[in-house]
């Protein structure tokens, strides 16, 4: 019942959003030509939902974030799990992530646009870049987390070390490396957007930037409302199967940024 | 002293990570990749040869650098204050969290650059732009977080702040705001790298100047160590505003820390 | 000091409190005792003004409670939560005092002399989070001493604790009331406890509760955690009050042997005594 009126409060508070925002489009009060009428721009919605091109563009962008996002998972955990069972590689590798992970990852666009002959290939690598820190952290996180006593348990009935990786550390590390993914998939899209916006190519970016260059903002605005959706999306899927997956733990691990 | 002796030495990684790749530049004649002397030397003039009077900056520092700068601490500022206090009094009502809830998390899902080039339809070119665009991309996040923390303050607290007829004026600044803070501050954390993501980016689309804009011309003049030295220049800021920002942190959340290693 | 008259409440269908009749003097030191989850907090959040009960009246100092009474402290089971981690054991002590007026060190001496009386001025400057469990519980207790409350109550204050430090509490909130005078409602489920701290024992049945006993204690004082758990009549109250509190009748051989016991006739027809009928409690919704 509480959830009941919950989603009802929600529903009301989006249609009271988008009756004010119509009604001072309407009025005046905010030029409809800056910010189209909130009909406008749904009915655009409803229109790019047949849009072939809009559509193929999207599965450009969502294709190469998913690409960057398993490369990232395939460099990023591996790496976590080394850094995190052998303090010594952590101890020595810690000062460079520390230095290479607040550097914005924009700022290796230009380079990136040098280096990779096609455009596809730069944005993935800048998706590969700015994933794989929150996945390392999370990885990290979460093998600090692991229970010194289940590892001893394990270790006086005679199991190898490999054995005590796969059997806890990795199982204990895992909601902290899906709230990694989780993370990582939401900078991903930023990147993946931003890098289409600056450097062409396919994709929403691509798309937005040719609907706003022919004067377009209901156009604009509507593949803006879908990406925020699709956004939305991913992450209460991902949210969700984490907590399904891992009712028995409730990851603590702290919104790591970009 | 010892544990210091230590700590620098675990830092060998950097310099043998400078040297290798100074060598390998050189061998390899990388035209993309100049050696680190080449981009020192380069930084060195381009940013940092100027008169003492100007702390050593140049024309061209002071021309892109400083306005970079002031508007990414303003803006993040700016956005951070507003969406704080915002966050704060939406959490201490249920009915108007229930209302505005899946409105903020959309816009919190949006990638923020995709509202650049309808921004720039608004403002034009220039610091409004840079502003709006690291204000929007800082707030949801930030107000997200803040009216989470104030939500799901425990009841316990609230209750001892009636027992003791806390007044409401020192229960929001003495006990809600701090009850918060971790949240607002695993907000705030994500919105220093989203504010730094929105200040390159909208000086690459809309600016005259700024660091992005003079990397993206000397990515079009070829100029590889211009480049390179605008890539260093925003790790340092980076470096610099996530290790104060943690240094902030650190201080203002003692407390947490603590409670949290005795539960 | 207190009047409860047929107080209910009841969380949607489930009612917790069937009609509380209990009256606190001035000064008395009354604790109430009653199997888990038979609503004795319900009782105790419905005095402190933090719950408004569905039905009866709670009079303190002759004021219908609708609100917190401002002559009111509570000292809650789970201190790690009552005090603020963020701010040292000095400021959580002062902070309430604002509302009693006066300068800063005025309220600075307060503070300090309420962690005196509860022994632990050298922990001013720390935060809450440093100190043990039941040092955090003497804070507690300090906040509300300095609060100068004319009712105090205590919701569990020892059940968090262990054994050794719940005897050293039981005998600070003595002392407490020995030099202040305060009248005190202390709630526990821990029947050697009610019997050796309070003056009076008031026995609650299962929910929907109500008051199936209400003991005088009169035991030499000043108490002691040896000499007086020893005493036969300390023996054969707490007889009295377990037996009360499983539901049985009381006016066994040992009630009826020391006559400790005194108000018994309010149990007297109770269908709620009836082991036979009386229903497992079913565990109160925490809202």
């Amino acid at each position: 019942m509480t959830n009941a009126r919950k989603a009802l409060r929600g529903v009301l508070g989006v249609a009271g959003f988008l009756l004010v925002m119509e009604a001072l489009g309407r009025t005046g009060i905010i030029d409809p030509y800056l910010i189209p009428l909130a009909s406008t721009i749904l009915t655009g919605a409803a229109r790019l939902l047949t849009n072939g091109e809009f559509l193929s563009q999207v599965g450009v962008t969502l294709s190469s974030c998913a690409i960057g996002l398993l490369l990232a998972v395939a460099v990023a955990v591996p790496l976590g799990m080394a850094m995190g069972t052998v303090p010594a590689v952590e101890r020595s590798l810690r000062p460079l992530v520390e230095f290479l992970r607040p550097i914005p990852s924009l700022a290796l666009l230009p380079l990136a646009m040098f280096l990779f002959l096609s455009g596809e290939q730069g944005k993935i690598a800048l998706i590969v870049y700015t994933s794989c820190w929150p996945l390392l952290i999370n990885t990290l996180y979460g093998l600090r987390d692991v229970d010194p006593l289940a590892k001893e348990t394990l270790r006086s009935f005679g199991f190898g070390s490999y054995d005590v990786v796969r059997l806890v550390s990795l199982p204990s590390a895992a909601p902290f490396i899906t709230t990694g993914v989780r993370i990582a998939a939401s900078v991903a899209l930023i990147v993946a957007v931003s890098v289409e916006l600056v450097a062409g190519g396919d994709g929403i970016g691509v798309f937005v930037t040719q609907a706003s260059s022919g004067n377009r903002r209901d156009v604009v605005l509507a593949a803006t409302l879908w990406t925020g959706v699709i956004g939305l999306l991913v992450n209460s899927l991902l949210a969700k199967a984490e907590s399904r997956l891992f009712r028995w733990h409730r990851a603590r691990a702290g919104e790591e940024a970009l | 002293m010892k544990t210091i002796v230590s700590r620098i030495a675990w830092l060998w990684i950097l310099p043998v990570v400078l040297v290798a790749w100074e060598v390998s530049t050189r061998a390899a004649q990388a035209v993309y990749f100049p050696p680190p002397s080449v981009i020192l030397a380069r930084l060195h003039e381009l940013w940092f040869s100027g008169p003492a009077a100007h702390v050593f900056l140049t024309d061209e520092a002071a021309h892109h650098l400083l306005p970079s700068l002031g508007r990414l601490v303003a803006g993040w500022a700016g956005a951070c204050l507003v969406a704080i206090a915002a966050g704060i009094a939406l959490g201490r009502s249920a009915v108007l969290c229930d209302v505005f809830s899946p409105l903020i998390h959309f816009f919190r899902s949006v990638p923020p650059p995709l509202l650049i080039p309808i921004f720039m339809t608004m403002t034009g070119i220039g610091t409004p732009l840079q502003l709006t665009a690291i204000v929007f991309g800082v707030s949801w996040p930030v107000l997200l977080n803040s009216l989470d923390g104030a939500r799901y303050v425990d009841r316990q607290y609230l209750e001892t702040c009636e027992v003791f007829g806390i007044s409401r004026f020192r229960r929001l600044t003495r006990v809600i705001l701090p009850a918060a803070s971790p949240k607002i501050f695993a907000g705030l954390r994500i919105s220093v790298a989203l504010a730094l993501i929105m200040m390159i980016l909208s000086e690459f689309i809309g600016s005259t100047e700024g660091i992005g804009y003079r990397m993206l011309v000397a990515q079009s003049e070829l100029d590889v160590p211009t480049m390179w030295t605008a890539i260093v220049l925003l790790g340092i800021l980076g470096f610099v505003l996530n290790a104060a920002f943690l240094r902030f942190e650190r201080h203002v959340l003692t407390w947490h820390r603590g409670a949290r290693k005795t539960d | 000091m207190l009047e409860i008259s047929d107080l209910t409440h009841s969380y949607g269908a489930y009612q917790a409190l069937g009609g509380v009749n209990l009256t606190v003097a001035e000064g008395e030191l009354v604790c109430v005792v009653g199997p888990s989850g038979c609503g004795k907090s319900t009782l105790l959040r419905s005095i402190g003004g933090l719950l408004r009960p569905t039905g009866g009246r709670v009079l303190v100092q002759g004021r219908p409670v609708e609100k917190v009474p401002d002559d009111l402290a509570i000292v809650f089971q789970d201190y790690s939560r009552s005090l603020f981690p963020w701010m040292t054991v000095a400021d959580n002590v002062s902070l309430p005092l604002r509302r009693r007026g006066g300068d800063r060190r005025s309220r600075d001496t307060a503070a300090m002399e309420a962690l005196e009386q509860v022994g632990l001025p050298a922990a001013a400057g720390k935060y809450p989070w440093e100190l043990s469990g039941g040092m955090q519980q003497r804070v507690a207790i300090a906040r509300a001493l300095a609060y100068k409350p004319a009712l105090m109550l205590m919701d569990e204050p020892f059940g968090s604790v262990d054994a050794q430090t719940r005897e050293d509490l039981e005998d600070l909130v003595l002392q407490v009331r020995r030099s202040s005078g305060m009248t005190i409602v202390l709630i526990t489920h821990d029947i050697d406890e009610s019997v050796y701290v309070g003056d009076r024992v008031v026995v609650l049945s299962k929910s929907p509760a109500t008051v199936v006993g209400d003991l005088r204690v009169e035991l030499p004082e000043p108490r002691d955690q040896i000499a007086t758990r020893e005493h036969p009549d300390f023996v054969h109250l707490r007889a009295e009050v377990g037996r009360l509190v499983r539901g049985m009748r009381s006016g066994g051989p040992a009630a009826a042997e020391t006559g400790a016991e005194t108000g018994a006739e309010a149990e007297a027809d109770s269908p709620e005594l009836d082991p036979a009928t009386a229903e497992p409690a079913p565990v109160a919704p925490k809202a």
